[in-house]
């Protein structure tokens, strides 16, 4: 009998990995109205894989096994469902799924490895539909694309189970209201369709890298699913666009440097202080190579000047080596881009690098009674910072406390805390 | 366009002695033929059948184990098709792929009644 964390392991592995594949083609099958269907029988298969190999052994190829038996179970789900209304066969190709002729071949076909690819793109560009919020898109992907339980949805976004499971339905219903039918977009919307897929993964991304309130595991699994939704989008050739290689490449350079972002007591550790040996030197590598790929065509995304920005950060040596004149052109840029008060923001903490805190004052005066960043306590940890440095001691310390109350975080407060502390 | 059966008959003795792959390949053929014709729209749909069966006769009243026919008569699937004519379904039958098994095919028209 094989250890059971062994088989645990593989198959927690092997489930994150395949399991929204699976339900991807199996969807394909069913119909998009169909989607628990296509669960249950992915889980179902899962279930066959904890049993059987608990007493077999993981076999060689244990993905193979997986997707044989939950091509299996499909099969018994059409042979019992044929004559009822549930599924719609009326599609040629599916048509001929109602008969003992050409069932099992017909099955096959549907399993064939780039159809596989295909389905599974083409159900992230469903999820990412413009008409569902981007809360649900997101919701939806991690549950039934990227395996997680509604569980572990909830801790990723810190809400719970009874709100995913809502969420969850809600996209459903819209699938099945409007008939959402999964497919790669076509040539002229391919652009506009994949920026919001590309907006969810960044989402989804940032919410691992940056939240400081969920465990480690499940943030590492956050950045690990974002990376490798972008991949797929990668390997096809019609979504091999140059705004994905640059968010690959910005995800690359952000991920490279997680580790030396946090003490281990999980509290922050600004860039100045961050030990940058600590740095991933494979993670920056794949980080320029995706660069350099994301550099055809004429687009220049936001995802660009962002990559190249976190690029000049990977390579400077140390903290004084950075090129703050380069990374103000890409925030100029930016800018220009779209007038993000965020973005302006963290130009302004360029400035403070470049030109002192004067130059940097008078730059985010031009952002005062912005209603965003009024809320936002980056911004009064900002002008807490400048008035440091002018030894406005009074004024700094009322800024940093805005910005204490203003985040929700154990470890931020802590952080502006001893920011205060050390300002007298 | 009207309907018609297609009753399939025999062939059941030489499939038993075919290899996997040359079963494989067999059944994608059924696959592309019907394939063809759910495309054009006219496969209203079709079943292979187990050999084993019963039989009833006199009324009801006696029961045999077995289908009726044996052998090359045994009726070993059916398929119900859409065409404009006796000839047109004729001429469709043509390429069915139980033929590799030396099956013989009935077309009849499904009456209107």
């Amino acid at each position: 009998m094989e250890s059971r964390d062994h088989i645990d392991t593989t198959l927690n592995h092997l489930f994150r990995q395949e399991s929204g594949k699976m339900v991807a083609v199996l969807i394909k099958i069913f119909g998009i109205e169909n989607i628990e269907m296509a669960e249950d029988v992915v889980q179902d298969a899962l279930v066959s894989a904890l049993e059987t190999w608990k007493f077999r052994g993981v076999p060689d190829n244990p993905r193979a096994w997986l997707y044989k038996t939950a091509r299996n179970k499909a099969i018994d789900v059409i042979r019992r469902k044929k004559h009822s209304k549930t599924i719609d066969f009326s599609d040629p190709q599916k048509q001929l799924l109602t008969s003992g002729y050409t069932l099992k071949a017909t099955m096959n076909d549907f399993w064939e490895e780039d159809q596989i690819q295909d389905d599974f793109l083409a159900m992230m560009y469903a999820c990412c539909h413009p008409d569902i919020s981007r809360e649900n898109q997101i919701t939806f992907i991690l549950k039934s694309l990227c395996g997680f339980s509604t569980k572990e949805v909830a801790k990723s976004f810190l809400t719970s189970e009874d709100t995913v499971s809502k969420r969850l339905y809600r996209t459903k219903e819209y699938f099945r209201k409007y008939k959402i039918r999964p497919e790669i977009p076509a040539q002229s919307a391919i652009v506009s369709r994949t920026s919001a897929v590309l907006s969810a993964i960044y989402l989804m991304f940032n919410e691992g890298y940056n939240s400081t309130h969920v465990d480690q595991l499940i943030r590492e699994d956050l950045i690990g699913q974002a990376m490798s939704l972008c991949r797929s989008l990668l390997s096809g050739s019609q979504t091999r666009l140059p705004e994905v290689y640059a968010l690959m490449a910005l995800m690359c350079f952000h991920a490279a440097r997680v580790d030396s972002r946090t003490t281990a007591d999980g509290s922050l550790i600004l860039l100045f202080d961050q030990d940058r040996t600590k740095w991933n030197p494979i993670l920056i590598r794949s980080g320029e190579d995706y660069l350099n790929k994301a550099s055809f065509g004429n687009a220049l995304t936001t995802y660009h000047l962002e990559a190249a920005i976190a690029y000049q950060h990977c390579c400077a040596k140390r903290y004084e080596d950075t090129d703050w004149n380069e990374i103000l052109g890409y925030y100029n840029i930016l800018l220009d881009i779209a007038a993000d008060p965020i973005v302006f923001l963290n130009r302004s903490l360029v400035i403070l690098e470049l030109k002192g805190p004067e130059d940097a004052l008078k730059s985010l005066e031009k952002m005062k009674k912005n209603k965003l960043l009024e809320k936002y306590y980056l911004y009064h940890a900002t002008l807490g910072e400048i008035h440091q440095r002018l030894s406005n001691h009074a004024l700094s310390r009322v800024c940093y406390e805005k910005a204490i109350q203003l985040t929700q975080s154990k470890s931020e407060k802590q952080f502006l805390q001893a920011k205060i502390t050390s300002n007298r | 366009m009207k309907e018609f059966l297609l009753i399939i008959r025999g062939g059941h003795e030489e499939s038993g002695n075919r290899s996997p792959e040359e079963m494989q390949k067999h059944m994608q053929h059924w696959q592309q033929w019907m394939g063809g014709l759910a495309e054009e729209g006219k496969l209203v749909g079709g079943q292979p059948l187990m050999s084993e069966g019963k039989t009833l006769t006199e009324r009801g009243t006696k029961i045999t184990d077995r289908p009726l026919a044996e052998g090359k008569e045994l009726v070993g699937g059916y398929l119900l098709i859409k065409a404009d004519s006796l000839d047109h379904a004729t001429n469709i039958s043509k390429d069915c792929p139980g033929f590799e098994y030396n099956c013989s095919v009935e077309v009849r028209e499904i009456s209107p009644l």
